[in-house]
């Protein structure tokens, strides 16, 4: 074996055994850096014949190659150990919680109001408003309940101190219904109205709250009647309640506002009725108080408690709950914020 | 309203059964509220009579009985009182289920005697309140027989709800009547015949129209008030009413079966004659009922010569009672004005069976009727000598002519009725139908002045046919229109968001405590309850925030560190519809979030908020005025503008606020008048070219007076070059000592048509520097 040879064999044999990037490139250097080994017999070529230099030379370069290929497969195979040795110890436990996420609900009487408005505005209610305060005129007189009507005494109203300005008795809407009367004295039939929001009572035990929520609704036109009234609360407590066979019963009922009147019980989960709403037909004396005349236009006015209908949807029990603001008990039945954006 | 079957079919002939009689009072709008057959659970308990009682060898409070139960002698161990030889009693036998607790009765030892059954106490058997000793069973009674049966109770008790404009179903006879008209029975006519007085009236009447329109009575003498027949007592006794004596029980009657209130007075502790009269103001009056009234204007009263002994159609008097020595009355039937007597109960707080149908509407021409019908009750029951009727004033007619189109049933109730059907209905109600086709005339009975108008008669006709038979019939036409306005979405957009930053939705009262709102910036008095349902919620709030930290407290009560609350609701500045703004408020409170193994907890401050706010402004651009409410810290709060209009504050709230509330801190808070938000037009965007050319980063340090705001300097380096600079990322703020402080920014450069050349960055780093003296006095950090 010839000194070339030797060398040759000495390396390889060396670049099997090396373990680390730094070694290897150590003894790249000292095979083919400046002064290397192979190097160095390369410079010494100079010194040779053109015979020798075609042959010696193309013998050392054949070398320079093998030693090159071999000192990177050699590097890449060292780089794979390594990033495996590392990848072998780098381990998370995926299992631990992840970064805080900081997410609120929405209540659920906003949940319940979002949706009651969604349905009914699918057969063309708008919404509409009004105040919490109102004027006596537009929460009792003007609704067909006169002073000492026995249907004031059914709900027991919350008083603020009369109006300065005309000594008219001021009161916390019972009701939404002022909103029916509000909406009929601004504008022109045909109408189709819902107006949800709060409204208030000076009662408070485990069934009644001194604060609660209607929707209420309206349609004036010169054809709706009450067929068309069981349609559309058919259409909504199907909706609402995601039961597209529930069973509903109209029934006499008494309303100062609406006549005739009725009250809408469901069919609850198979065994009883359950009074949801009461509504029926506005009464012409409404009509006429806001200036609507009842030989030409007729229409129908129906309201609805939202707790009920939110307990009984979704399995509430307690009414106090609702306006506790506990957070164990929003979060539960809280509902997750539905982009809107 | 309660009554039993066997009451209502006083005066419906029928077949029909309990079910279909349950479903026509409901569907006629007399909604059955409960059916309760106390038979069924009384069934098992007999009368028995106590033979023998022997004291118990063995304890002093007990006795050992030799009861008969009609087939068999038996012995029972009883510790009541009352049991005594001779007595009869209610008895259970081994393997009857006690209705108050629900056990099965066994054969017993009783401190070693045996005992093979229970005399039951009206408590036992749900009957009753509890009471001393088991129930003492009249001496008549038969031994053997169901107790039930024996005291009525092997009837059903109906109990229905009665609106308030059918005072004429809060008589049985008015439930018969509807009922009849539905077409499962016949409606027995009433017969009342005509008593001729012996004598004339020694009373004489004087009243004053507007007191009393009708007012009749007469003077029975001679009689005896004993107990009332058992039969009477029973019908009574079912429905829950306690027998008192048969004058009394007979007034009773006729107010739930004719839904006819009477009242009787001792004749004989009249002084003088009778004066139906307004009351004064002052005047006072001991009732029936053992209290006194002080009465104001204008209540409907009858006085004799010794002042006030009947609240005239509410509640009689003390001093003019019936009782056992009563032997001549002077029985009272007239009409009273519903709207007087609704004021009078309830302004004295007064509920009787008398006031509820009165107020109600009592049928006017049930007036005679009524006394002729009541004196012949009481002659039979209680003997006597009938005076002649007197009569003052006249019988009201409350009945309505109305023109009524049959075809109205069609277009306004939806269900197509035949016009014979319709008059039908009417007559059978007890309305005169006249005219034929689509055109008759309808006049209203007298016991039915809510009846007004034809709307009011498609609702009779309905009710009789049955609402269930109007086809529902859903609207064709669905305009293509959003529920909501924008001004309406934008609290529901609100909501999600901040949902979505991580606060909870919370709704609180529209009230609280008024000493509170001083707090917040006071309350006007025209915002204070009248009748607040408690003081601590007795005025219309001024801000959301006090229920907002009443519901922090709560939390943190119970444990919760990191508590984010907001609420969408009103607050209140005036009663009027201006005064009342709609809110979108929120706090958060202690930490942001609790403890965690990748994020140390920290606390909430006035920035977590800000963020919260600029999400839900969208963006608009707002002032941030250093100046807020008196409940947020001063240094730490601002007031957002929008121009001249203020649309809401932020900030950390006053220390103050916190002790008050006794909640732990910090607490930032921010209040946002969300209807004063400009709308959320949904415009579209302008164009948007990206540029291909390289960005540029540049980072500056400032230092400036502490006063400075970062505002300024934003502004100034935007100024410097309103195209180039795209943005400006405020990453250090620190204090420095001699009342400076540093602030450090990175501004990004974005040409549109070149790569900046070094040169150009330089010369816009000038410009920004010198931007920033001129503004701000600010120099480079060195």
């Amino acid at each position: 074996m010839n000194k070339i040879e030797q060398l040759r064999h000495n390396f390889l044999a060396d670049i099997e055994k090396i373990s680390t990037l730094q070694e290897l490139e150590e003894l790249r250097v000292a095979a083919l850096g400046k002064k290397g080994e192979l190097t160095l017999l390369m410079k010494e070529l100079g010194q040779k014949t053109p015979e020798e230099r075609r042959t010696i030379g193309a013998e050392l370069n054949a070398v320079k190659e093998t030693l090159t290929n071999a000192l990177d497969q050699r590097k890449t195979q060292l780089e794979v150990d390594s990033l495996n040795a590392r990848l072998a110890i780098e381990t998370l436990d995926v299992t631990l919680p992840p970064r805080p996420v900081l997410k609120g609900t929405i209540h659920p009487l906003s949940h319940v109001m979002d949706q009651a408005i969604h349905i009914f505005g699918q057969v063309g209610f708008v919404v509409a408003e009004g105040p919490d305060i109102e004027e006596d005129f537009y929460n009792f007189t003007a609704l067909n309940i006169p002073l000492e009507h026995p249907a004031r005494q059914e709900q027991d109203t919350f008083y603020l101190p009369p109006s300065s300005a005309d000594g008219q008795p001021v009161v916390l809407r019972t009701h939404t219904s002022p909103v029916q009367i509000r909406t009929m004295l601004n504008e022109k039939p045909p109408l189709r109205i819902i107006a949800p929001g709060r409204t208030y009572r000076s009662d408070s035990d485990a069934t009644h709250s001194p604060m609660f929520h209607q929707i209420e609704g309206l349609v004036v036109d010169t054809k709706t009647h009450m067929g068309h009234l069981k349609g559309c609360l058919e259409e909504f407590c199907r909706h609402f309640f995601e039961d597209p066979n529930l069973k509903l019963r109209f029934r006499p009922g008494y309303f100062p506002f609406t006549e005739p009147s009725a009250e809408v019980d469901i069919w609850w989960k198979g065994n009883s009725w359950l009074e949801i709403l009461g509504c029926g037909m506005v009464h012409p004396n409404v009509l006429r108080n806001c200036n609507i005349d009842p030989d030409v236009y007729q229409g129908f006015a129906f309201g609805m408690g939202l707790e009920r209908i939110a307990m009984l949807k979704y399995g509430i029990e307690d009414l106090r709950l609702f306006f506790e603001s506990d957070l164990r008990w929003v979060g539960y039945y809280g509902f997750e914020p539905e982009s809107r954006e | 309203m309660k009554f039993t079957l066997s009451w209502l079919k006083d005066h419906l002939e029928t077949e029909a059964s309990l079910e279909l009689i349950l479903e026509k009072l409901t569907a006629l709008g007399l909604v059955v509220d409960k059916v309760e057959n106390k038979a069924e659970a009384l069934a098992p308990f007999k009368i028995c009579e106590i033979l023998e009682a022997e004291k118990h060898p063995n304890a002093d409070r007990l006795q050992v009985c030799r009861v008969n139960t009609g087939t068999e002698v038996i012995q029972v161990v009883c510790g009541a009182p009352n049991a005594r030889k001779g007595l009869k009693a209610v008895l259970a036998r081994p393997g009857d289920v006690i209705p108050s607790t629900k056990q099965v009765l066994k054969v017993g030892k009783v401190r070693d005697v045996e005992s093979f059954g229970m005399m039951c106490s009206a408590e036992e058997l749900h009957l009753g309140e509890r009471a001393e000793g088991i129930i003492e069973v009249d001496r008549d009674a038969p031994v053997g027989e169901p107790y039930a049966k024996w005291i009525g109770f092997d009837d059903i008790l109906i109990e229905i709800e009665v609106t308030p404009n059918r005072g004429d179903c809060l008589g049985v006879y008015g439930i018969a009547r509807d009922l009849a008209a539905t077409g499962i029975g016949k409606l027995q006519p009433l017969k009342v015949e005509r008593i001729k007085g012996s004598y004339p009236c020694p009373i004489s009447l004087k009243t004053d129209p507007e007191a009393c329109p009708y007012f009749t009575g007469r003077v029975i003498r001679g009689l005896k008030n004993g107990s009332s027949p058992l039969w009477l007592q029973k019908k009574l006794e079912a429905i829950g009413l306690r027998p008192i004596s048969a004058l009394v029980d007979i007034t009773n009657f006729f107010t739930h079966d004719r839904a006819r209130p009477l009242h009787v007075f001792d004749a004989d502790k009249l002084k003088g004659n009778l004066n139906i009269r307004l009351s004064k103001e002052g005047e006072s009056f001991i009732a029936l009922d053992g209290k006194t009234y002080t009465l104001s204007d204008d209540m409907t009263v009858i006085a004799d010569d010794s002042g006030v002994i009947s609240l005239a159609g509410i509640m009689g008097g003390e001093s003019t009672g019936c009782g056992d020595a009563t032997h001549t009355i002077f029985l009272e039937s007239a009409f009273f004005d519903p709207i007087r007597i609704a004021i009078t109960g309830r302004s004295l707080g007064i509920l009787s069976d008398s006031r509820y149908r009165f107020e109600r509407g009592v049928d006017p021409a049930s007036t005679l009727p009524g006394l002729e019908a009541a004196t012949q009750m009481i002659l039979e029951i209680c003997g006597g000598d009938a005076s002649d009727v007197i009569i003052a004033g006249k019988e009201p007619d409350l009945r309505a002519s109305l023109t009524f189109e049959p075809s109205r049933i069609k277009t306004l109730g939806g269900l197509e009725v035949s016009s014979q059907r319709a008059q039908d209905v009417l007559t059978n109600l007890g309305f005169e139908v006249k005219g034929q086709g689509n055109n008759l005339t309808v006049v209203t009975p007298t016991w039915r002045p809510d009846v007004e108008q034809e709307a009011d008669l498609v609702e009779e006709v309905l009710r009789v046919e049955g609402y269930d038979k109007i086809p529902s019939t859903p609207y064709e036409d669905r305009p293509e229109q959003k529920p909501l306005s924008l001004l309406q979405e934008q609290r529901f957009v609100a909501r999600a968001k901040l949902a979505n930053r991580g606060l909870t939705e919370v709704i609180t009262w529209s009230f609280m405590e008024h000493k509170d709102t001083e707090l917040f910036g006071g309350a006007p008095e025209n915002l204070v309850l009248l009748n607040p349902i408690s003081q601590d919620l007795d005025t219309m709030r001024p801000s959301l925030l006090p229920n907002l930290l009443k519901a922090l407290l709560l939390n943190q009560n119970r444990g919760a560190e990191a508590v984010g609350l907001f609420e969408v609701g009103p607050q209140f500045s005036d009663p009027t519809p201006q005064g009342q703004h709609m809110m979108v408020s929120g706090i958060r409170a202690g930490v942001l979030h609790s403890d965690h193994w990748l994020e140390k907890k920290r606390p909430v401050d006035i920035y977590d908020i800000k963020a919260d706010i600029i999400y839900v402004l969208s963006g608009i651009a707002v002032q941030y005025d250093q100046t807020a409410p008196l409940w947020y810290h001063p240094g730490r709060s601002a007031t957002l503008k929008l121009g001249p209009n203020v649309l809401g504050y932020f900030g950390e709230l006053h220390p103050r606020i916190l002790k008050d509330y006794d909640v732990k801190g910090p607490v930032v808070a921010f209040e946002i008048f969300i209807d004063r938000i400009p709308l959320l037009k949904r415009k579209s965007k302008s164009k948007l070219t990206l540029s291909p050319y390289q960005r540029v980063e540049r980072d500056f340090a400032f230092v400036f007076d502490k006063n400075i705001l970062a505002e300024n300097l934003i502004k100034a380096v935007q100024k410097a070059d309103p195209v180039l600079i795209k943005g400006i990322n405020l990453f250090d703020v620190f204090t420095l000592e001699d009342d400076k402080k540093s602030i450090a920014i990175r501004v990004t450069l974005q040409p549109q048509d070149r790569t900046l050349t070094e040169e150009e960055i330089q010369a816009i780093s000038q410009k920004i520097i010198s931007s920033v003296a001129q503004s701000t006095g600010g120099v480079l950090r060195q």
